[in-house]
């Protein structure tokens, strides 16, 4: 090859050229195999939001939901929970929910929309157990609070806001999911306050 | 006839020549022990997965409605069918029990070290791919267990900042781990997985021949051309590829010698591995556990959620990082010390027999780190455990720091220039 004339110029231009248009298909073609693990249609309709009918919540009690399927805990808490939320708070990681765990609406004391439900998904921050609830016998695990979930896989710890307590594997608080109420006893999990 | 048709198929395709560089006249060292069979074994139980497991897929169905159930209809409509699965389960145990021993082997004689980085790194790939393949195999079945450890797996992807979430939604294709995330792991357990690691072995088996074998005294049977008196070589004939450059000592041929000696080791094999499938096919648990005999269900959580028993030790890194970012960084960081562990080895001895005294005691202390850190991860996590994981994780991490500071002026025994046994 050596003696045969050569432009070197010509050659590297149209060797960079190849390269480049070469370069681009095959970014093209990656597209559809990258895309294609992506939701499907019907994986995003099943992912649609849930309604839940609250009033016949118990105080005290837990219902699942189920959303994208997910468990989604709604419990309804008593007055005396509420107010006693704010007690054990030198003892949580983020006791003002200053981490965006949850929507701007329900960024409160309470991390509700109303103080009396609590919308949580049961997914541990930790790695994705389910916590269990445990409303009155959580003082097994923290002593002085009577309510909270305890999560079985690593022993993470919530209140009854689905705040994190100190010295456990979990991260970060319970996420709240975007819910909103459509009236007094219906409560809507998928789609936020203002946002239908 | 069969000297014409080899003729006539050597002057298209150098069979012969093949079969006489990598097996009739390859150069083995002499003194292979006990710890050489597991290269073999491994061969042995890939070729057993690869079988099963085209097998297993005639039957088997991979979707989230039919999964559980097609796997009960393999173990008990299909003739033969629990036999295949069991070979196929305990297969994988196996796989991983004699994929350790073969690492550990390469550890004692230093078999990682120069020339043969690439030869290491190549089997360390194995070994990944290996563990994907595991992982993804596991949610076949689609079992309690099988859900909830893809979904604490895949979590750690979850982890990474900023693109973690929309990472994990693309390795699920949904918003929990369903049908969508069943199928593509399918795929990626029966061809793509599969595909890679066989070329992957082949690969590794190219750079082993190409460097040699490695031997329990460290030595090499491939000294300099003209170096050694005629009467001083093995007396075998071996492929020109390796007498042309060197002279050969202490050296057999690979066959027939080893292939004798490793259908011992076949056969050894087979008895524990029977043993294993027809009377304990579930291992005591920890080959298949105990939740996955109940249908994945999103919304019931195991009690213990923890892997395979082959996962264990990285499990256990993972689990005792308090950070789940840091956890998952160390889980892998776990995995990159491996590979460079021929860069970590700054000796020239390869061979723990003729190395300090220092260095047997860090290889001793690695390996019961890993085994410790292997059992706390296949039990429940409490803080007692926690703090042995601690502690076994620094064994195992500081057995590379250690090895990199004591192995530049190490006080080693002199290495014979020869086998002399």
């Amino acid at each position: 090859m050596s003696n045969v004339p050569v432009n070197n110029g010509r050659r590297r231009f149209l060797t960079a050229a190849t390269v480049v248009v070469g370069g681009v298909g095959v970014a093209g073609v990656a597209v559809p195999f990258i895309g294609s693990w992506n939701p499907s249609a019907r994986a995003k309709a099943a992912g649609a939001p849930v309604e839940v009918n609250v009033s016949k919540i118990e105080p005290g009690q837990l219902i699942r939901a189920e959303w994208r399927g997910k468990p989604v805990y709604v419990v309804r808490r008593t007055e005396k929970t509420v107010s006693d939320l704010a007690k054990h708070d030198d003892q949580l990681r983020d006791p003002n929910s200053d981490k965006a765990q949850q929507p701007a609406y329900a960024t409160n004391a309470y991390r509700s929309i109303k103080p009396e439900f609590l919308v949580a998904l049961g997914v541990c921050t930790h790695l994705g157990c389910a916590p269990t609830y445990h409303g009155g016998d959580f003082d097994q695990f923290v002593e002085g609070v009577s309510e909270g979930f305890f999560c079985p896989c690593h022993g993470s710890k919530f209140d009854l806001a689905g705040r994190v307590f100190q010295g456990v594997p979990a991260p970060l608080n319970l996420v709240v999911p975007e819910h909103s109420f459509i009236n007094e006893d219906t409560l809507l999990i998928g789609i936020g306050q203002g946002d239908a | 006839m069969f000297t014409n048709f080899m003729a006539w198929m050597d002057k298209r395709l150098p069979l012969t020549d093949a079969w006489n560089k990598h097996l009739a006249q390859y150069p083995a060292p002499k003194n292979f022990n006990f710890w050489y069979f597991f290269g073999s074994l491994a061969m042995l139980v890939l070729v057993n997965q690869i079988l099963t497991g085209v097998w297993l897929t005639m039957s088997y169905e991979p979707s989230g409605d039919g999964a559980f159930a097609s796997i009960e209809y393999i173990m008990r409509d299909v003739d033969y069918g629990w036999l295949l699965r069991y070979m196929h389960s305990t297969g994988a145990s196996a796989f991983f029990i004699v994929v350790y021993l073969h690492m550990m082997r390469g550890l004692m004689y230093g078999s990682y070290q120069k020339p043969r980085e690439l030869l290491w790194i190549f089997g360390m790939l194995i070994f990944l791919v290996l563990m994907a393949e595991a992982f993804m195999g596991y949610l076949l079945p689609w079992g309690n267990m099988s859900y909830w450890g893809a979904q604490v797996i895949i979590s750690l992807f979850g982890t990474i900042p900023i693109i973690g979430d929309d990472l994990t939604l693309w390795i699920r294709g949904d918003y929990v781990i369903s049908g969508a995330t069943l199928n593509r792991f399918f795929a990626l357990h029966v061809i793509a997985m599969p595909l890679v690691l066989v070329i992957l072995v082949f690969l590794h088996i190219l750079a082993l021949h190409e460097v040699g074998s490695n031997n329990p005294e460290g030595t090499d049977v491939k000294k300099p051309k003209g170096s050694i008196k005629p009467e001083d070589q093995s007396k075998f004939k071996f492929h020109k590829q390796y007498t042309d450059k060197y002279d050969i000592v202490d050296a057999i041929p690979f066959h027939p010698y080893y292939s004798v000696k490793d259908i011992m080791g076949v056969a050894g094999f087979l008895i524990i591995f029977c043993w294993v499938m027809f009377f304990a096919p579930d291992g005591g648990g920890y080959f298949i556990e105990a939740p996955n005999f109940e249908p994945a269900n999103g919304l019931k959580t195991p009690e213990h959620i923890v892997p395979v028993w082959y996962f264990g030790p990285f499990f256990t890194v993972l689990r005792i990082v308090p950070d789940p970012l840091f956890g998952t960084m160390a889980m892998f960081g776990a995995i990159i010390v491996l590979f460079l562990l021929p860069w970590f080895d700054r000796g020239v001895v390869k061979s723990v027999k003729y190395r300090s005294k220092l260095h047997f005691i860090n290889l001793t202390q690695f390996s019961i780190s890993f085994i410790v850190l292997g059992v706390l991860g296949t039990m429940p996590a409490t803080p007692t455990a926690n703090l042995i994981g601690i502690v076994a994780a620094f064994g195992y991490f500081g057995f590379f720091v250690a090895l990199w500071i004591y192995s530049k002026n190490e006080k080693c025994k002199p290495v014979p220039e020869r086998v002399s046994h």
